[in-house]
């Protein structure tokens, strides 16, 4: 069955027709699945207009007008008032003007964007350490109930969030921490840290002790063989499982939107709430939902290789 | 104190008892050991342990976090009977069956149907399987919200395809408006984002299996259909297992992605458990009453992560 005569046919490898069908079934899955994706980010590009036509127009001349209603508030004027204006300053102040409106000010994006920004990586720096300190614990030492502990780190993971959001609600309004970026830090540390430990203990799993006892023959403590050796040869799997919080901080929604309302507030509870005049303005949501979408699509790229470890903490290995 | 301790000479060194040794190097293993794992495990009970005895105190009063100052009074199991015999709460248990049901169903059929294909190893599968992978990194309520866009009717990409594709006038059917559509709308986006997991975990599950056990089959004459049935699937299980059990655990405490795009309308049609729980404690603030419900799911959801984590534990065997 096998095209080329000088190797022999092997069972376990498909014949060049089953990989060629199977690879046009995953392709075609792929480009079905992709589309929804393709959709929002060409709607990012479209006039409000073009967004609600019918049929969907799939051809389209491309308008920064998207763009320009994400990132600014705008108020409608009357056309003399506009005329008394003068020449437009920039792109956006031409967009806005064509529609009999004038810009008003900066809209919240920007800052819940920073927001994000801020709180995924405060809670995914601290997520890591504590993880990685309590996964070489783990790891390297007998620890009375180990499984029992483990079980219950990760279990505190599975706890659906909006259960878990009424005595943090109460409490935080106790103790001040609601709708505050460090309150958000601390909670996404709590919930991140249990993927960090289980993750994180397969890395230094698979670091040879024989390392560590090496490095203290030679006089280090262990402390010092701890961040002189381990550390620097669990690098990979540092990165991958800070990723991986990152993900987790970046996307979270429900405790978000219960516990942060203004200053504190990420940019997933914001960008359902872009509206323009007349219902949602989708090419500003199609602007925003794109530029939040980036850091998540680099992300997946550099990690497709931990993905598999990642997603069942770190039990399959591949 | 370390360095100067290795100027002694290597003699001494060795004959120093360990446990004197230790103390002169710095902390005993116990005390890092210890030291390592206590910042975790004090963040994890101030902000999940903590919490969740409140919320069982809380569910024996009739504590409303929108009147703090009244008395709180205790009530008793109250609250629990009033759950179980809530016709609300059961018709949200029926839909949250019905959600998790078929989006297991539908994303073990796709998903396994994909990893079996791209096991074939058909030229440029790795990076067709990336692609695969992108949509369960989104953030869920921002892929709740553009789907939102896709099921418009008239305008919506979904509609139009159905209708291209059938004949179906777009706007003669909305997804989200219907009663009857609804609870299908949200099993076809969850499939849409989640059936990459399912491939993602089948997949290693199909590539864990030894290539010997083909060949001998092979040399056994065993059709590939037998091959299939007695070889492939029973291997590639625990892995199975292990994907529907995460789906499962992770649909049942379903939120954001539903909440952004129904909001468990129309009626309550699509009101999951979690949607429930958030109108009862952040909207009617029923604290008590909401508190034991999640109760409830905590309950529930501990058991099947006990579950899965001997699944877990299963797979990592092999």
């Amino acid at each position: 069955m096998s095209a080329s005569s000088s190797q022999a046919h092997s069972v376990v490898v498909p014949s060049s027709t089953t990989k060629r069908v199977a690879g046009s079934l995953v392709i075609l899955y792929a480009m079905i699945s992709m589309l929804p994706l393709f959709w929002i980010i060409a709607t990012g590009w479209k006039t409000p207009p073009d967004s609600i036509s019918y049929p969907p127009k799939i051809v389209f001349n491309p308008s920064l007008e998207g763009y320009c209603n994400l990132f600014t508030t705008r108020t409608r004027q009357t056309t003399e008032y506009i005329q008394s204006l003068g020449e437009p300053k920039g792109t956006c102040d031409a967009v806005t003007r064509k529609r009999e409106m004038v810009i008003a000010g900066q809209s919240n994006y920007v800052p819940r964007f920073i927001n994000s920004l801020t709180i995924a990586f405060g809670s995914t720096f601290l997520a890591v350490c504590l993880g990685v300190l309590t996964a070489y614990a783990f790891s390297r030492f007998k620890i009375p109930l180990a499984d029992d502990l483990l079980f219950f780190i990760l279990s505190t993971r599975m706890m659906p969030p909006i259960a878990v959001a009424i005595p943090i609600y109460l409490m935080y309004r106790e103790i001040g921490l609601s709708d505050t970026a460090l309150g958000m830090i601390l909670l996404y540390t709590a919930v991140n840290v249990s993927l960090a430990v289980w993750l994180l203990k397969g890395f230094i799993d698979e670091i040879p002790r024989e390392y560590e006892e090496a490095a203290m023959i030679d006089g280090y403590t262990r402390l010092q063989s701890f961040f002189k050796v381990v550390l620097p040869q669990a690098a990979t799997g540092i990165a991958a499982t800070g990723i991986f919080c990152l993900i987790f901080a970046w996307n979270e929604y429900a405790f978000a939107v219960l516990l942060t309302s203004g200053a504190a507030q990420t940019s997933p509870p914001f960008i359902p709430t872009i509206i323009g005049e007349g219902g949602m303005d989708w090419p500003a949501v199609g602007a925003g939902t794109t530029l939040f979408l980036i850091p998540i699509l680099v992300f997946t790229i550099l990690l497709r290789k931990h993905l598999l470890r990642g997603i069942t903490f770190g039990a399959v290995r591949k | 104190m370390s360095s100067k301790f290795n100027k002694v000479p290597e003699l001494t060194a060795r004959s120093t008892p360990t446990a004197v040794a230790n103390a002169v190097r710095g902390l005993s293993d116990k005390a890092i050991a210890w030291l390592f794992i206590l910042p975790t495990m004090v963040l994890l009970l101030a902000i999940n342990i903590f919490p969740l005895f409140w919320t069982i105190y809380l569910s024996f009063t009739n504590y409303a976090s929108n009147r703090p100052k009244r008395p709180v009074l205790n009530v008793g199991l109250q609250w629990y009977r009033d759950i179980l015999g809530s016709p609300e709460v059961w018709s949200a248990m029926q839909s949250t069956a019905h959600f998790v049901f078929w989006t297991i169903f539908f994303q073990l059929i796709i998903g396994f149907g994909l990893a079996y294909l791209i096991d074939r190893k058909f030229r440029g599968h790795a990076f067709w399987t990336t692609i695969i992978l992108i949509p369960m990194m989104l953030s869920p309520a921002v892929v709740g919200n553009f789907w939102k866009f896709l099921y418009q009717p008239q305008i919506g990409l979904f509609n139009y395809l159905v209708s291209f594709f059938t004949g179906i006038p777009p706007s003669s059917f909305e997804m989200l408006g219907s009663v009857k559509l609804a609870p299908w709308a949200i099993v076809i986006v969850d499939t849409w984002m989640w059936t990459p997991y399912v491939m993602l975990i089948c997949l290693a599950g199909l590539r864990s299996i030894p290539d010997y056990i083909y060949e001998a089959a092979e040399v056994d004459r065993a059709s590939k259909f037998r091959q299939f049935w007695s070889i492939t699937l029973p291997m590639a299980l625990p892995f199975i297992m292990l994907a529907v059990l995460f789906r499962g655990i992770e649909n049942f405490k379903m939120f954001d992605m539903v909440m952004l795009l129904t909001g468990g309308g129309p009626g309550s049609t699509t009101e999951l458990a979690s949607i429930t729980l958030k109108r009862q404690a952040f909207e009617a603030y029923r604290t008590g009453y909401s508190s034991a419900f999640a109760i409830i799911l905590f309950v529930t959801v501990f058991g099947l992560a006990n579950i899965y984590v001997k699944a877990l534990n299963r797979v990592k065997q092999r």
